[in-house]
């Protein structure tokens, strides 16, 4: 157990911006991230997230909005007056210092005395399960230890929030695996809100308590893994997470909160909708690949088309179809048994839509 | 022994002949240029002094003898060489008092290029080498037209109303060492940039993220980190510094005297080439030793920067 309790901090952005001579690289974000929580950023390489994360750190400065951390305004101050720190992406780790002299160096910084320094390096090793390795070169780990060294440097601070920087993408599946269930437990042993920055949307859900969907500076969705994933705000958020069929369709009317839409094959369906929006004419559906199903008979499914590439992953087969008015449509199918697929390509099928998992998304503007 | 044994052994010794070979011009020229003039100032430095200069070839203490000791011309005892310990003493000074100046000025200023955008830093490099377009004397002379009592500075200040009468700035030990130091400051500045260009910037984020001011990352961080190219800066102004001669000569006005000047007068009107040959040899065991020393408390944690 831990010596002593974490402080945990909560993160307010207000109205943040961020331009780099023309481009806008941060657009009016505002957010909330709150205490113990496990937040993430997630976004396309470019989208912002990362020069979000290095305004709450402090080493870029907002051009415009507030920064604040429990309450108070932290904006205006530097990098190594804010109680934060960070996980940097290469790791960052000092060369020149030891394990322990790269884990001791921000309470050295602090002007804590040696013995309580030295007594907190030891717990950040076990803690992160580098016991007995702090007197070795850092250049001498292997990335996954270095991995831990930065983890554990820059939570021997006790700071109130811990930023990463995407600090898992240097490292190979399986580590990154294995790494992510350690940030979990790291994250729920010390309490410390944890912002987490990611372009890999598989890491994002696995390991979020929220996550805020970014692209081109703006926050398009704030809300938890399952939010994300199953009412997605808009045709990018449906696009970034996960795979999805898009479907053109219309809006044929608006019941109780659902509409009804009528696909390309004839066949009404119903959809869920964003809060907000009144759904009308021509509009976009999305059906996740898991919740189709291949039917032999084709007339017995929402959608019709002709089997073309079947992958198999596994777990999973894959079925790309092209529809009847020649859009593709992919069918996801667990392999539940062992066997030959009874599907082959040039095949014509069918494709039923489970009940209730069509939503309609709004395309950005 | 077997064939294929046999086989190896011919093919190693093949191979030990081909380094010999394809090294012998660099050990050639190393001979030519390098040890074999040293060895012949090593030679005569044990020889005694000719009546006009050059040496006899006969074996002489005496060369070694004067470069420590003196003997008085008319009593002969022996005492030490005073003047010649004051001179050594102002040119290890001088040296030491050069290398730090122009590590401090030449430090913000490498810094200062590395951190300009990667096209804009061979202009400001490119800026660095203009002087050594011109030639070395032709610029001292330029330092001593700025500092002389008639000089710039001194007109300027007394204009100005600061100064009733010039301050005396030529022919000092300031003036050799405001030379020095200017003549010296790239070659302390290109290694250092080298270094720094090369520095992780992310590191000096990750040292300010962690609390620590911007005197303690440069000192805990961007220094350390530098070390190679510190070392390499200081031993590139030091060695010549040690050995300056024009600029003592000029800017001291030959009465401030360096190793350099006096090793040049042994062998010009002293026509005590043997001395002149011992002062050199020690001035390289000087320079060997404070490098050596220089090396090995300075090098060692920098090492495994590059690991």
């Amino acid at each position: 157990m831990m010596a002593a309790a974490y402080e945990s901090g909560a993160i307010s952005l207000e109205g943040v911006m961020k331009r780099f001579g023309d481009f806008q690289a941060v657009d009016n974000v505002t957010l909330d991230i709150k205490l113990n929580e496990f937040f993430t950023l997630l976004g396309p390489s470019g989208c912002g997230k990362t020069t979000l994360l290095r305004m709450i750190a402090g080493f870029e400065m907002p051009s415009g909005g507030r920064i604040l951390l429990d309450g108070k305004e932290i904006s205006d101050l530097l990098p190594n007056q804010r109680p934060v720190n960070t996980v940097f992406q290469n790791y960052a780790l000092f060369p020149h210092m030891s394990v322990a002299g790269n884990i001791g160096f921000g309470l050295k910084m602090l002007g804590r005395p040696k013995g309580e320094i030295r007594a907190a390096v030891a717990e950040m090793l076990r803690l992160v399960q580098l016991e007995g390795r702090g007197d070795s070169a850092v250049t001498q780990l292997s990335g996954g230890q270095q991995q831990r060294v930065a983890l554990a440097r820059a939570l021997a601070p006790r700071p109130k929030v811990l930023l990463l920087d995407e600090p898992l993408s240097a490292l190979d599946l399986k580590l990154r695996k294995s790494m992510q269930i350690e940030l979990k437990r790291l994250q729920a042993e010390t309490g410390i809100t944890f912002v987490f920055v990611t372009h890999d949307q598989e890491e994002a859900l696995s390991m979020s308590d929220r996550i805020a969907v970014m692209s081109h500076g703006k926050v398009r969705q704030v809300g938890s893994p399952a939010d994300i994933y199953h009412r997605p705000a808009d045709r990018f958020v449906a696009d970034f997470i996960g795979e999805t069929n898009f479907i053109e369709a219309d809006a044929v009317s608006i019941a109780g909160g659902v509409a009804r839409v009528r696909l390309p094959s004839g066949v009404e369906i119903p959809a869920t909708f964003p809060a907000g929006v009144t759904p009308s004419g021509k509009v976009t559906v999305v059906i996740r690949p898991e919740h189709a199903q291949m039917v032999a008979q084709a007339g017995d499914g929402a959608l019709r088309g002709i089997v073309g590439d079947i992958i198999y992953l596994g777990t999973d087969t894959h079925f790309h179809v092209r529809l009847d008015d020649g859009s593709p449509f992919i069918v996801r199918r667990q392999n539940a048994t062992n066997g030959p697929s009874e599907f082959s390509p040039g095949e014509s099928v069918g494709i039923r839509i489970s009940d209730n998992v069509a939503q309609i998304v709004m395309n950005q503007p | 022994m077997t064939d294929v044994a046999k086989a190896g052994e011919t093919r190693r010794r093949n191979d030990i002949r081909d380094r010999w070979l394809l090294s012998a011009p660099a050990l050639t020229l190393i001979a030519i240029a390098g040890t074999g003039p040293l060895l012949i100032v090593l030679i005569y430095s044990f020889l005694a002094p000719g009546s006009y200069g050059d040496v006899k070839w006969e074996f002489s203490p005496n060369g070694w003898f004067n470069v420590f000791l003196s003997r008085d011309i008319f009593d002969n005892t022996v005492s030490l060489a005073d003047a010649h310990y004051t001179i050594f003493w102002r040119t290890l000074r001088l040296a030491l008092a050069t290398t730090v100046l122009c590590l401090l000025l030449g430090f913000p200023l490498a810094y200062f290029i590395a951190s300009r955008p990667p096209g804009s830093r061979s202009i400001w490099l490119f800026l660095i080498t203009i002087p050594f377009w011109t030639n070395m004397l032709i610029r001292t002379f330029a330092i001593a037209e700025v500092i002389r009592n008639e000089g710039i500075i001194n007109s300027l200040l007394m204009r100005l109303g600061l100064l009733v009468a010039p301050v005396q700035m030529l022919f000092t030990d300031f003036a050799t060492l405001v030379g020095m130091t200017y003549v010296h400051l790239p070659l302390m500045v290109l290694p250092l940039y080298a270094s720094l260009e090369k520095l992780d910037f992310r590191l000096v984020e990750a040292g300010y993220d962690l609390y620590a001011s911007r005197f303690g990352v440069l000192l805990r961080i961007i220094v350390p980190l530098t070390r190679p190219g510190i070392i390499a800066g200081s031993i590139l102004v030091f060695v010549p510094a040690l050995s300056s001669y024009v600029i003592p000569l000029v800017l001291g006005g030959g009465k401030n005297l360096m190793i350099g000047n006096l090793i040049e007068l042994q062998f010009g009107q002293g026509r005590n080439w043997p001395l002149g040959a011992a002062l050199s040899v020690t001035l390289v065991l000087v320079v060997m030793i404070a490098v050596i020393f220089y090396m090995r408390n300075a090098g060692e944690p920098g090492g495994r920067a590059h690991g």
